[in-house]
């Protein structure tokens, strides 16, 4: 909470402002009593209709001040605790841009959704209830006391026996409750699962016929849910009567020490009136602080979780320029001797996502060339997105080191990295708005020009040819208003857009057909053909064979290593991995003896496949290992 | 999240409309129900559930007495301090006697209202806690009779709902609230005769003035209505853009769009700012506005009460009385309004609880039972359809011989997964026969007929508990000996024997991939070699490598098994001994994969799309 304290900065003023009028109002109600008590001793008793109109007068404007100093306070104490918390979720929201994609990982997005709505409008509820309350309910029990020792010290004695014994009964009540009702929270959960499971899965409980055995349990979860709600519900429930006993039997000593002064002549029958009703005020007032502190408990709680998403610091950090002494070999290297330094090298790269047991890319090695395109297959889990998450510093390397034309990723500014690559991501997200909005996302400053040009080449311009409006179409949340082949080729046009040194398809094209799939491989590189200078180094993650037979260098991927590195044709020949991928997906092609539509199209390898069968095996055995 | 994906995709694939006929109907029952100011479904529905919680009727009689109890007491209470307060007149005046006496009758009140009050504590938290769990054991018990028909059109979040939330608000606000009511509605009555019977005047009085405090009260809540429509707006606008930019914040980081992302954050939150100050600080007001009318009250029924006394028709004691009903006089009337708002809530909660538990349960099991089947099934004429305006399959005839593959193709929405719902009679056909080994399916008890098939879906659904609860599902008394040799037999023993606890292992949310729980789902069905088998899209969340070595599992699992296969895949289902070709709901082609390829039709076409456009 105190690190959340700075938030405040500019409302210190109202935050203390808001708190001093509601205690003048307070203070308002604590005459009162005082006044019935001269109304009922001296107007009454001594028979003068001024005093009592007088004192009319005075709680008619006691009222009025009441009023009028607690509309100030609640107006202050919404200023401040609306100003705070929109502070608070602006640096919570800015934080968050600042995170790496580790920490996204571990804290989770939805958690951080919920951090920054639910759980600032708590801190902002707890912060307003606080300004107002918090002084307000100890001023008039304690004011209470004061107002009776005022009156006469031998009754406010009452009081002072009484104070303590009502908290410890009302917040010892709370104390012991409180946990239990966490228990039973979790086993509300429990039985809300329970609930689910049988409904996702029906189907499954039923072709097992295990309807009553699901029954039992359930019978189980809810019987013990009970259990714990009327054990505690049995606790929480002398709350109510000990308190009115307690203040009850203090109330009846307090009459009796009051009479006993009142015989003696030190104070009046109002007096006792006023002191009664001083009693009254007080019990009000304590049970209002047990519910306000549960209040206050739970924003506190919602500011510590606040607090710690703010006290993540990224472990990423980046340098404010590229350091000067490596200027030259770039220039070098934009000057096309491309033989200088390879635009992708991975020297000895392995990860570990944070938490994980295992790394889930070890020991890669390999380096692209300008220009080349790479193609990256392997099974789900293999760690392909892994690897080319690595290469716009989406991670860190746990060991070895990744290099950009030359250069450890590490030493580039983050937004010269970025700039340098386009990336389109294995879920297709597309914000809302106009279809060039979604363009702009890859480069601010694109024209219409631009934009087509990649929607061209991304095959998407079918798509935006049929919608209303073209470039102005708008795009709903999560593109919901799209088909997920339209949503991947947008996607695709998006990183285009930037005309990005490097693109990174990370298996983006799975909702396209074959045909579709071909024709925009095709035109990426077309792309690169109008730019010889400075040709598009091109990653394709794909499970799909056809996606990366062409190109330049396919990278085959096992349990989170290469398990074969080379060219289509070479690995298909010598890789064991490779070829399981391929057969299984073009079975047709597999060299099988009573395979009679050989013919279509594969190229002279096949026959090489089978002569060199054996070798491919001791090969493969030697890549895997 | 993913298996309500799933099950919703299902649901697709069965019908593009995806409404069935019998939930569109249901769903029209239940709207009824649910109609605002309906005061006859109302009616109905508290008749329901008094009926409902019928054995707690003595609970709630016995929760009512001791309301009324205490309140007569807790307000009674006042007037014997009144009294006691009249006992004390002055100095040399005090007669100890009367306050002795008043103190001990007040003692004993108070000792008895706060036993009752205990009481009836203990006694509300039995009842409403009894009720939902009643509640909730009902709709499982529901939950498990229901035809798949009703469960498919609801959404699983709705059904959790009304089982979890619905019953909580209906006991919570129902019995509660009507106690509740039923205690306010005392309080006033007897306030008032007490009021009356120490001042007419004064109690005519503060019954006129108490319109005032609500009018306030009310002119306040229209203002700030307003302002908390505009924070509501302003509020939802930024929550989505915080859930669009933070929820694909990966996104934002890649291109660098975060600098952005925070402008236009910063212009929805000065926005909200601006309402939600306001909305804070109007609707902060309804409270020290009635409280200051009530002490504008107060300081009446002090003069007024002061001249009484003087003129001699009070007592100072019975002013005190006054002056204390006066502060708690608008409690009640504040309660009772909220609580109608909640009991009004609650009824409509009740008629959701109540259109899950009185559904109309599937049609009764017959008794007898399907003997061990051979695994001949003989399909004629079937005909169904979700949408009784809409025919889906029509005409449907197919047998399969004992240990013979049949595949089914066709695209998106053909009925393929239809087709397995009514072999497993999650559905009921509308017309045509299915025959198990000659028997129709629809005379033997639909325990006996699940039994005999194996089922394994796309949507790898465990329940959440160890392996060897997962894998021991379809027969939970298997030895560890058999569990393990049906993990070795469906290639799964291989991962659960590296897990940190083997079959011990609890199975979290993400603990297991996508092809691993695959595994369990076939080593499920392994442990129970059941006669005949269906696999609905069972492999295509998974890539193809790991698809060739799960399938030498499957390979294994249909040896000598009639089995059923819907796969998206054509290359999965070559090997079928049948293949059926369904578009909209029929069968348009059947025969082998040779065959259907030699013969050029809607099958060769969709196989040869497949690997359209592939160039070397």
């Amino acid at each position: 909470m105190k690190k959340l304290a700075k938030f405040l900065k500019g409302y210190e003023l109202w935050s203390v402002l808001a708190p001093s009028f509601k205690l003048l109002e307070a203070l308002m109600d604590l005459f009162v009593p005082l006044v019935v008590a001269r109304i009922i001793d001296v107007g009454i008793a001594g028979n003068q209709f001024s005093v009592i109109i007088h004192g009319f007068l005075l709680m008619i404007l006691l009222a009025a001040l009441g009023l009028g100093f607690s509309f100030t306070a609640q107006y202050f104490a919404a200023r401040a605790s609306v100003g705070f918390a929109t502070k608070l979720r602006k640096a919570l929201f800015d934080h968050i841009q600042s995170l790496d994609y580790q920490q996204l990982d571990t804290l989770g997005t939805s958690t951080l959704i919920t951090r920054m709505t639910s759980d600032v409008q708590q801190v902002q509820n707890g912060l307003n209830m606080g300004l107002r309350l918090l002084l307000r309910s100890p001023f008039i029990v304690f004011g209470s006391m004061i107002m009776a020792f005022t009156i006469n010290v031998r009754c406010a004695m009452v009081f002072v026996v009484a104070i303590p014994i009502l908290a410890v009964v009302v917040y010892g009540i709370m104390i012991i409750t409180i946990p239990m009702y966490r228990k039973v929270q979790a086993g509300l959960d429990q039985v809300t699962g329970a609930t689910r499971e049988n409904l996702t899965g029906v189907r499954v409980i039923r072709a097992f016929c295990r309807e009553d055995d699901e029954v039992k349990a359930f019978d189980d979860k809810n019987d013990q849910l009970t259990r714990m709600n009327e054990f505690v519900g049995r606790i929480s429930a002398l709350m109510n009567p000990a308190t009115y006993f307690l203040i009850n039997a203090a109330t009846i000593i307090l009459i009796q020490q009051g009479a006993i002064c009142v015989n003696i002549g030190s104070i009046g029958q109002g007096s006792v009136v006023a002191l009664y009703n001083y009693m009254a005020q007080m019990i009000v007032e304590l049970i209002k602080l047990a519910s306000l502190i549960i209040t206050i408990n739970k924003a506190l709680a919602c500011a510590d979780r606040v607090a710690a998403v703010l006290d993540i610091k990224s472990g990423q950090i980046y340098p404010g320029s590229l350091p000067a002494v490596h200027s030259t070999s770039l220039s070098e290297n934009t000057a096309g001797t491309a033989a200088a330094a390879p635009e992708v090298q991975f020297d000895h790269v392995s990860f570990r996502y944070e938490g994980a047991g295992a790394e889930s890319v070890s020991d890669l090695t390999f380096s692209v060339k300008k220009g080349q395109t790479v193609g990256i297959i392997g099974g789900t889990g293999a760690g392909k997105s892994t690897l080319v998450n690595l290469i716009p510093r989406f991670y860190d390397a746990t060991s070895g080191k990744v290099s950009l034309a030359g250069r450890d990723v590490r030493d580039y500014p983050e937004d010269i990295l970025r700039n340098r690559i386009g990336v389109v991501p294995q879920k297709a997200v597309l914000f809302e708005g106009t279809i060039r909005d979604s363009m702009k996302w890859g480069n601010e400053n694109a024209t219409d020009g631009e934009i087509e040009k990649a929607l061209a080449v991304s095959q998407a311009k079918e798509v935006v040819d049929k919608k209303e409006g073209r470039l102005d179409y708008m795009v709903e949340q999560n593109g919901k208003n799209l088909s997920g082949g339209q949503k991947q080729r947008l996607t695709i046009a998006r990183a285009l857009v930037r005309n990005p040194e490097i693109l990174i398809m990370d298996d983006s094209s799975s909702a396209l057909d074959f045909a579709t799939d071909a024709a925009l491989r095709k035109a990426i590189r077309g792309l690169s053909a109008d730019r010889p200078d400075d040709p598009m180094t091109v990653f394709i993650v794909s499970q799909r064979a056809s996606s990366i037979m062409t190109a330049d260098l396919i990278l085959v991927m096992a349990d989170g290593r290469i398990a074969g590195a080379g060219t289509h044709d070479e690995l298909l020949r010598s890789n064991e991995v490779y070829q399981e991928i391929f057969y299984s997906q073009f079975p047709e092609k597999r060299p099988t003896s009573d395979n009679k539509n050989d013919s279509a199209g594969i190229s002279g390898g096949i026959h090489g496949t089978q002569s060199g069968q054996k070798s491919v095996l001791s090969n493969g055995k030697e890549v895997l290992a | 999240m993913k298996t309500d994906e799933s099950r919703k995709k299902m649901k697709q694939n069965s019908n593009s409309d995806a409404k069935s006929n019998s939930a569109d109907t249901q769903n029209a029952g239940e709207s009824e129900i649910l109609m605002k100011g309906d005061q006859a479904g109302s009616l109905d529905t508290l008749k329901k559930v008094m009926k409902f919680i019928g054995r707690y009727k003595i609970l709630l009689l016995l929760s009512l007495i001791l309301a009324a109890v205490t309140v007569v007491l807790q307000l009674y209470v006042p007037i014997l301090f009144g009294d006691a307060i009249d006992g004390i007149v002055g100095k040399g005046k005090v007669d100890f006697g009367i306050i002795r006496y008043y103190g001990a009758q007040i003692m004993l009140l108070v000792v008895i209202s706060s036993l009752a009050t205990w009481m009836m504590n203990i006694i509300n938290n039995r009842l409403t806690y009894r009720v939902v769990r009643d509640i909730r054991s009902r709709a499982i018990r529901q939950i498990q009779v229901l035809p798949l028909s009703w469960l498919d059109a609801h959404q699983t979040g709705d059904i959790v709902g009304r089982v979890i939330a619905d019953a909580d608000q209906l006991s919570d606000g129902l019995l509660l609230g009507f106690t509740q009511l039923f205690s306010g509605v005392v309080t006033i009555a007897v306030t008032l005769v007490f009021m009356f019977s120490k001042s007419v005047v004064i109690t005519l009085f503060v019954l006129v003035m108490t319109p005032v405090s609500f009018l306030v009260a009310k002119f306040i809540s229209t203002r700030s209505y307003k302002m908390f429509g505009k924070q509501t707006q302003a509020r939802g606008r930024q929550t989505a853009l915080i859930e669009e930019m933070i929820g694909n914040e990966k996104i934002v980081k890649a291109f660098g769009y975060g600098a952005r992302a925070s402008e236009r954050f910063e212009e929805i939150n000065q926005e909200l700012q601006e309402y939600s100050w306001r909305a804070v600080f109007f609707s902060s007001l309804t409270n020290p506005s009635t409280r200051a009318v009530n002490s504008v009250i107060y300081a009446f029924v002090t003069l007024i009460g002061a001249m009484h006394i003087l003129s001699g028709r009070l007592t100072v004691g019975g002013l005190s009385v006054l002056l204390s009903y006066a502060n708690q006089y608008m409690k009640p009337f504040n309660d009772i309004s909220s609580v109608i708002t909640e009991l009004q809530n609650a009824l409509s909660c009740a008629a959701r609880i109540f259109a899950l538990i009185e559904a109309k349960p599937q049609s009764a099991d017959p008794a007898q039972e399907l003997p061990a089947a051979e695994g001949k099934v003989e399909i004629k004429d079937l005909a169904f359809s979700y949408d009784k305006k809409k025919p889906l399959i029509e005409h449907f005839k197919v047998t399969a011989e004992p240990g013979t593959k049949v595949a089914i193709v066709g695209p998106t929405g053909c009925g393929k997964t239809t087709f397995i719902n009514l072999l497993m009679r999650f559905y009921d056909a509308d017309g045509g026969t299915i025959d198990v080994d000659g028997h129709s399916i629809y005379d033997v008890s639909r325990h006996s007929l699940r039994r005999s098939y194996g089922m394994v879906l796309q949507d790898t659904w465990l329940k959440s508990g160890t392996v060897r609860e997962n894998i021991a599902f379809g027969k939970p008394d298997a030895t560890d000996e058999e569990i393990i040799n049906a993990a070795k037999e469906a290639h799964s023993w291989g991962f659960i024997r590296r897990l940190p606890k083997g079959l011990d292992t609890v199975i979290g949310n993400d603990s297991l991939s996508q092809g691993q729980r695959q595994l369990l789902c076939i080593t499920r069905v392994m442990l129970c070699l059941p006669p005949m088998l269906i696999l609905d899209e069972a492999t295509s969340s998974i890539d193809t490598r790991t698809e060739m070595q799960i399938q030498n599992a499957f390979d294994k699992l249909m040896k000598g098994r009639t089995s059923f296969v819907v796969a998206h895949r054509l290359s999965t289902i070559r090997s079928a001994d049948i293949i059926l070709v369904m578009k909209d709901g029929k069968i348009i082609e059947q025969g082998t994969h040779d065959g259907l390829m030699a013969k050029g039709g809607f099958y060769a076409q969709l196989y040869n799309a497949q690997f359209a456009g592939v160039q070397l």
